[in-house]
């Protein structure tokens, strides 16, 4: 027979004259009151005074106490004791007293009216941050050119390490792998037309146009973007802006200039580089399709001039610009906490991707309309 | 207030969205003190300290720093106000990108005209005066948290300003270094002339620097008590100004 002091909880129910009384017995920890929550809590819905006769519970901790509390809570208004209880545990007992969850106060219920003004409030904030991190960027970049002297040049200079060089790799093998699939692509449909000599043209108009300032751009939001975001919301949670701001330095200036400035810069090589690895994916199939290289330059000279080459170089700036700016803002915008970083970080991927998009489709209008 | 005050604060109200945090806030401080912000957790010490450097605007009100007034100032005259005063905050907030003595020199070459040579010197020269000079070269984040909040002082001063806020200089310290840093404090403020305004609830911190406090209160939104620490210990009938100043839990009877 185990000692009386292991013996697993019990409760026993009985319904006496003007309400029930409930007996607990045994050790009352986590395992014994889970045996013994349910009915316990059965015998405070009888209604009526309850009685606890505790002289059985030979150990109680936390969960006991919990469960004594929320018996005392559920028969709240009603006669309630506890009898028998050993001393040391009432005394737990009676420093935690009634368990209850304590009443939330509710929300003011709003009116679809005022829900919408609040909406609209919050979202005209937030477009009067923007408008401001944007104009303030824009003056500082500005300033940064007219005196170049001001900018922290090491800063420039770590970012487009950590954004150019070590993107290299990446660039190329995306590139590649990129202008290989289009071009294996369309060889097949091209082919049953005799076509196939035509893929180069494809290829490199599209890259030189299109995907290699795209792709190049995305991957900058997901290297370098959420890499801004990350730091500079770390920097804030660490209350570094806040101590820049004291010290009369300007975070945009100090903080974003650099960085944006380094993102312009590095967007054209990069997109660059995406083009030629991407070309060469395009030679790899058109030479297995039985085309010396030869043909193949002569396609690419024919088909692309050197305005759509410096056409997509300028827009891969301008989508440097904004990625780089995107992700200082959300860095920027990072409220407190390790979570906000995280929110942060995906805020400038998304935001950046998405504003690059749209950027490409007023590129395309514009292009268009310019006739290039 | 005094005619010598270097910090005039007047009928501030504030606070966070609907919630109000001071109804109606005025206190001086005067040049060469050392004057502690005191209260409770979560009664907004720090928030006060924030309102002070400038981070914060007030809804109401007014706040005179060395002559200057910081709520309605214009760019320039806010760039004037901060360097004249150093801050350093809680957890040291040093730039963990860059070493101490980087850290220390940034001020520097932001802000004069000194030849690279001098920046060095003057940046050696603060770190040597908070003891860390032989840890220049060190990252922040190769340091003790102690040693950090030192380094952030000294980078405070390198501008040499009148004023410096401490948020919670000793926070997370142990005694000994919490009473060096203490010290630290006092030394400056002796050869130096510089004025302190710290925001601490370490009461042996409190008896060793401070020239006079004031506590705030979250309840009536104020100041409930004011003067040096000695006497609010001694004197005071306020319940909640003697339960902290004897260490008492809110429901043990007043002595």
């Amino acid at each position: 027979m185990p000692d009386a002091a292991d013996r697993p909880a019990t409760a026993e129910v009985r319904i006496v004259a003007d309400g029930a009384d409930l007996v607990l017995a045994g050790r009352l920890d986590a395992a014994g009151t889970a045996a013994v929550w349910v009915p316990a809590m059965a015998a405070v819905q009888k209604g009526g005074s309850l009685t606890v006769d505790a002289a059985g519970i030979t150990y109680c901790d936390g969960s006991g106490v919990a469960l004594l509390g929320a018996l005392r809570a559920g028969a709240a208004g009603r006669p309630f004791a506890i009898r028998g209880l050993q001393p040391g545990f009432q005394t737990l007992v009676d420093l935690v007293g009634e368990v209850a969850p304590p009443a939330v106060p509710a929300a003011p219920r709003l009116g679809p009216i005022s829900r919408l003004g609040h909406a609209a409030y919050a979202m005209g904030g937030e477009a009067k941050r923007q408008v401001a991190f944007v104009g303030e960027t824009l003056v500082y970049l500005t300033e940064a050119v007219r005196r170049p002297g001001r900018v922290r040049w090491s800063d420039f200079f770590l970012t487009l390490e950590a954004a150019g060089v070590r993107a290299v790799p990446i660039m190329v093998l995306m590139g590649f792998l990129i202008g290989l699939i289009m071009a294996f692509q369309s060889a097949i449909p091209m082919r049953r037309f005799g076509a196939d000599l035509f893929v180069a043209d494809l290829v490199s108009l599209s890259l030189l146009r299109e995907l290699g300032p795209l792709m190049a751009a995305v991957m900058l939001a997901g290297r370098t973007g959420s890499a801004f975001a990350a730091e500079i919301g770390t920097m804030k949670v660490n209350e570094e802006v806040d101590a820049l701001t004291t010290m009369g330095l300007v975070p945009v200036r100090f903080l974003v200039v650099p960085r944006v400035l380094a993102a312009i810069v590095v967007m054209p090589f990069l997109a660059m580089l995406m083009n030629v690895a991407g070309l060469f994916g395009c030679l790899v199939v058109m030479m297995s399709l039985g085309y010396p290289p030869v043909t193949f330059f002569n396609q690419l000279v024919g088909a692309t001039t050197h305005l759509d080459l410096l056409g997509g170089l300028f827009k891969a700036a301008v989508f440097g610009l904004l990625v780089g700016g995107v992700g200082c803002m959300r860095g920027l915008q990072t409220t407190t906490g390790a979570a906000a970083v995280g929110e942060s970080t995906t805020r400038s991927v998304v935001s950046g991707i998405l504003l690059i998009i749209l950027a490409d489709g007023l590129f395309a209008v514009l292009f268009f309309y310019l006739d290039l | 207030m005094a005619a010598d005050a270097i910090i005039t604060v007047e009928h501030m109200r504030t606070g966070f969205g609907a919630q109000v945090l001071f109804e109606d806030l005025s206190f001086g401080v005067a040049r060469g003190e050392v004057f502690v912000i005191l209260g409770g957790s979560g009664c907004g010490k720090s928030t006060l300290l924030k309102h002070l450097i400038g981070l914060y605007s007030p809804w109401s009100g007014s706040i005179d720093i060395a002559g200057m007034e910081l709520v309605t100032a214009d760019e320039a005259t806010r760039l004037a106000i901060l360097r004249r005063i150093g801050v350093m905050y809680q957890q040291g907030a040093l730039f963990g990108s860059m070493n101490l003595i980087e850290n220390v020199r940034l001020p520097l070459e932001e802000f004069t005209r000194l030849p690279d040579a001098a920046v060095e010197a003057v940046a050696l020269a603060k770190l040597k005066l908070v003891g860390l000079d032989r840890f220049a070269f060190h990252m922040p984040s190769e340091i003790s948290g102690g040693m950090r909040k030192r380094a952030a002082i000294a980078r405070a001063m390198a501008l040499d300003p009148e004023i410096l806020f401490l948020d919670e200089p000793s926070a997370g310290l142990d005694p000994i270094t919490s009473a060096e840093l203490d010290e630290l404090i006092l030394q400056l403020r002796r050869s130096l002339g510089i004025t302190f305004v710290v925001v601490t609830h370490e009461l042996a911190s409190i008896f060793a620097i401070a020239d006079r406090v004031i506590m705030l209160d979250k309840e009536t939104r104020g100041i409930i008590a004011e003067g040096p620490p000695a006497r609010l210990r001694d004197e005071s009938r306020h319940p909640f100004v003697r339960r902290f100043f004897h260490r008492q839990a809110a429901d043990a009877p007043a002595a």
